[in-house]
């Protein structure tokens, strides 16, 4: 087993320096001076910017450039952005509010998915779960952007259930309007995943027999169908975990959301080389640890899976 | 079980009912009304972003931190809503040639934190702030000081590879001609005339910094402490990426007097979600309108918006490098180009009045601004007189035709369907092929203006430093000016806005920069478009809000309900 882990960790190095390398080739090809496009119409004197290029490296050439973010990436310096802020203690602002919209996110991705999902299941064939697959199509259907609109418009200005945008106030219940946008997509993939693998377990051999056996029917449903069919699932969910922190950047510019996805996108405008990285960096290490929580999961759902053989 | 079941039924029925009404849905109600007595004690929250440096007046060129620093900090002088300069701190400025200055600091003022300002405050702060060494962005304020040379020198060296790198060497520690003669008297010696200096002295560049500032300026700039209207609400305020937190200065006593408690700029990398706050008043101001909310903002926040017009124009800007605008056959086909754009129409129908025709080379509201200037009917719309002058360009030299021309701009600022609009002017009313020439990002047609590669147009747009006339032709147009990137160079040109500086009274200044204007309509470096008007909207626990001459929002005027 801890073989396996470390493994895994050791895998991450590769995949870590290959996308860092990339990101920052793209952002490094990106044209256009950044420290001149920090000023707009009115140039500072050549001095000012002549020292910011120098301080940040963008007069070397980019293996220079990225051999020292690299090298400072092992010291645990992740150095100042442009505005001369620490980027490390902005990651530290920003991740956690992202990973508090993706976590939500994901458990009622998780919670509806499941449950419709199995009820679904279940009911194979009967009018709820007809309905319920008609309306996931649609869910998946709706770019994220415009569900995000309407229910801003809706709940936000409308109904006035929730405040229309987060700020700087971001916490659970804040997060709620975003946080079901956001998962809103990705609960149509779990209650599919889900409905087709608990209606294939129906008509398995192990839960005819259980039920045969005399179990109660939420027994059966709990211990045999479910944990067999979670196993698709929990792979999903994973993979999705990671998506999710990367993929806010829409949801959190309509909701106005300081996370991950907002810095991402206002350093990628900026040509920003090392905070772009700084931040894709931390969300590959999110990617891989999620997968590997999702590959020790199999062994608890499913005994046959041995990780130490 | 059951009951769970039908709830969740019930749950998806609404998610689809939402969908369908979400896209007919109107703005928010506006019952406006009610008693507008103002609460001198509520707090506005107001539209910004995150300011790109530490909070130094001399260092934040941006409007983001400019906002913060402008309420902070009180200079000599303070303009008012329609741009005239008001004494602040200043008890008088008076010279009698333009060039020796005498200012009086008014007595018994202090920062925050309890330190006095005094002559001494003024000096220290101007000599950091041009100093190359502190490498303040806003130095080159300074520049008309004497003695600003030795400060803010420099040595350019060449790499091997031709690239020129320049490092700050100053050669003196402070300016020969600034001087702080006792407690309350500055003395001010330019290096030549200039009638308008004193316009300036409102600017934030100018203001003045307690003593912890010139220590430690990073630090400061996390904290900054001042003098204006606000203070910072406390250690900390400024929390990155979200917010930064005014509150009232309660010992200020100047002509920037707060009406509210105090102002809170939260941070939005998008001006849409801000303008839905606005509808549910969870944002009291905002200054930015996202750039579809410009043809319905009146609908939607009907007694609750203003738009005023402010000092930024816009140019289109012909290089001089290119063969087919060189000589006389290029000076035509100039005027040809300006009397083929429909700037009137463009104006009503694209930025739906939130700009209005240009009439000369500086907006309206700036003082000694004249309208019907020689020249200044190349601005009107006239086809075929477009169409007579290019002909007869034609006749001298024949167009280069091989290539369309084009008109570069980023397109990531809504600046796309104007400039197809005045394409369209050229293709139909000249004959000739124009299209835009795009780049994603602002930067990339910086760069290529500044090496002067652009094969054609570019757009440029310039908002004031400070309310002059001067500061919309020297920066952009005299030879060899910071911003004049296509490198226009008219020696008499430069000759009248010298005379203007130079002159004794502001008329006569007026007088010589308007001469100036009209070398520039005669030579058409560049073509002005149209001048900035600024749309404003808050909510309804506001009672007014109001831009000044720069477009800034008024912030310390807001009443709350």
């Amino acid at each position: 087993m801890v073989r396996f882990i470390l493994r895994r960790l050791l895998q991450v190095i590769p995949v870590f320096l290959g996308t860092t390398l990339l990101v920052y080739y793209m952002v490094f090809a990106l044209p256009g001076d950044p420290i001149a496009a920090l000023f707009g119409d009115r140039q500072p004197p050549q001095a000012v910017i002549d020292t910011l290029r120098s301080q940040y490296h963008l007069d070397e050439p980019f293996w220079v450039q990225y051999g020292l973010f690299l090298k400072n990436l092992f010291t645990f310096n992740l150095g100042n952005d442009f505005t001369g802020q620490p980027i490390a203690a902005s990651l530290a602002r920003i991740f956690p509010v992202t990973a508090m919209l993706a976590v939500e996110a994901l458990v009622i991705e998780a919670v509806f998915g499941i449950a419709f999902g199995v009820f679904a299941g279940l009911r194979r064939g009967k009018w709820f779960d007809s309905t319920v697959l008609v309306a996931s199509l649609v869910v998946i259907a709706v770019p994220t952007f415009v569900l995000g609109f309407v229910f801003q418009l809706v709940f936000g200005v409308q109904l006035g259930w929730a405040k229309p945008t987060v700020g700087a106030t971001a916490d659970w219940g804040n997060l709620l309007l975003p946080a079901t946008v956001l998962g809103l997509v990705s609960f149509a993939y779990v209650l599919r995943l889900t409905r087709a693998s608990v209606s294939e377990s129906m008509t398995a051999d192990y839960v005819r027999t259980a039920t045969a056996k005399g179990l109660s029917r939420p027994r059966v449903v709990m211990t045999h169908i479910l944990r067999n069919s979670l196993i698709p699932v929990v792979t999903f969910l994973g993979a999705d975990l990671g998506g999710l922190m990367g993929g806010a950047i829409v949801t959190e510019g309509i909701f106005n959301v300081p996370g991950v996805g907002n810095k991402l996108y206002q350093a990628t405008l900026r040509s920003e080389g090392p905070t772009v990285v700084a931040i894709v960096s931390v969300l590959v290490l999110v990617f891989v640890v999620a997968n590997l929580l999702v590959d020790l999961l199999y062994a608890w759902l499913d005994p046959r899976i041995r990780y130490d053989q | 079980m059951r009951l769970t079941r039908t709830s969740k039924a019930l749950g998806i029925v609404a998610i689809a009912a939402l969908a369908l009404t979400g896209c007919g849905a109107g703005g928010g109600s506006n019952d406006g009304g009610g008693q507008a007595t103002g609460d001198p004690n509520k707090i506005i929250t107001a539209y910004s972003n995150e300011p790109q440096h530490p909070l130094l007046p001399a260092n934040t060129n941006e409007v983001y931190g400019g906002r913060v620093v402008e309420l902070l900090f009180e200079g000599l002088r303070a303009y008012d809503p329609d741009g005239k300069p008001v004494n602040a701190l200043a008890e008088s400025i008076e010279t009698t040639d333009s060039q020796n200055w005498t200012i009086k600091v008014k007595q018994g003022q202090k920062f925050t934190n309890g330190e006095e300002i005094t002559a001494k405050t003024f000096v220290d702060s101007w000599n950091f702030a041009a100093n190359s060494e502190n490498l303040q962005n806003n130095g080159f304020f300074f520049e008309s000081i004497a003695g600003y040379e030795e400060v803010s020198a420099v040595t350019t060296e060449t790499s091997a590879d031709g690239k020129t790198t320049t490092t700050p060497a100053p050669t003196a520690e402070t300016m020969s001609g600034l001087e702080a003669k006792d407690d309350s008297t500055i003395t001010v010696k330019l290096a030549q005339p200039e009638a308008d200096w004193s316009l300036r002295l409102g600017y934030s560049a100018f203001f003045p910094l307690p003593s912890a500032a010139l220590a430690d300026p990073k630090a400061f700039g996390e904290n900054p402490v001042g003098n204006g209207p606000y203070k910072m609400a406390k250690e900390g305020a400024w929390v990155h990426d979200q917010s930064i937190s005014l509150v009232k200065n309660p010992d200020y006593s100047g002509p920037r007097e707060s009406q509210n408690g105090g102002v809170t700029f939260k941070f939005y990398t998008d001006p849409g979600p801000a303008y839905t706050d606005l509808q549910s008043d969870n944002l009291d101001v905002t200054d930015v309108l996202p750039s579809n909310a410009l043809k319905t903002y009146i609908s939607d926040f009907p007694d609750r918006n203003a738009t005023k017009p402010v000092a930024t124009n816009s140019t289109l800007n012909i290089p001089g490098y290119n063969p087919n605008f060189q000589g006389e056959a290029g000076k035509l086909r100039r005027q040809a180009l300006s009397y083929a754009i429909n700037r009137e129409e463009i104006c009503k129908v694209i930025f739906s009045g939130t700009r209005t025709p240009a009439k000369a080379y500086a907006p309206p509201v700036i003082d000694g601004f004249k309208e019907g200037l020689k020249g200044s009917e190349t601005l009107t719309f006239d086809a075929a007189k477009a169409k007579d002058l290019w002909a007869q360009a034609e006749a001298i030299q024949p167009y280069d035709n091989s290539k369309p021309l084009q008109i570069a701009s980023n397109t990531d600022g809504g600046n796309k369907e104007w400039i197809d609009a005045v394409a369209n002017g050229f293709k139909n009313n000249l004959g000739i092929q124009a299209e835009i020439q795009p780049f994603a990002k602002f930067a990339e047609v910086l760069d290529l203006r500044k090496s002067q590669s652009l094969p054609g147009l570019s757009r440029a747009g310039w908002q004031g430093d400070y309310p002059s006339l001067y500061n919309f032709l020297g920066p952009v147009w005299a030879t060899g000016a910071s911003s004049n990137y296509e490198k226009y160079s008219n020696p008499e040109f430069d000759q009248l806005l010298k005379e203007g500086l130079a002159a004794k009274t502001t008329e006569e200044a007026n007088g010589k920069f308007n001469a100036a204007q009209e070398i520039l309509f005669e030579d058409l470096p560049g073509l002005a478009l149209w001048d900035q008007a600024k749309p404003i909207v808050w909510s309804n626990n506001v009672v007014k809000a109001e831009t000044g001459w720069n477009g800034g929002i008024r912030y310390f005027d807001i009443t709350a309900k």
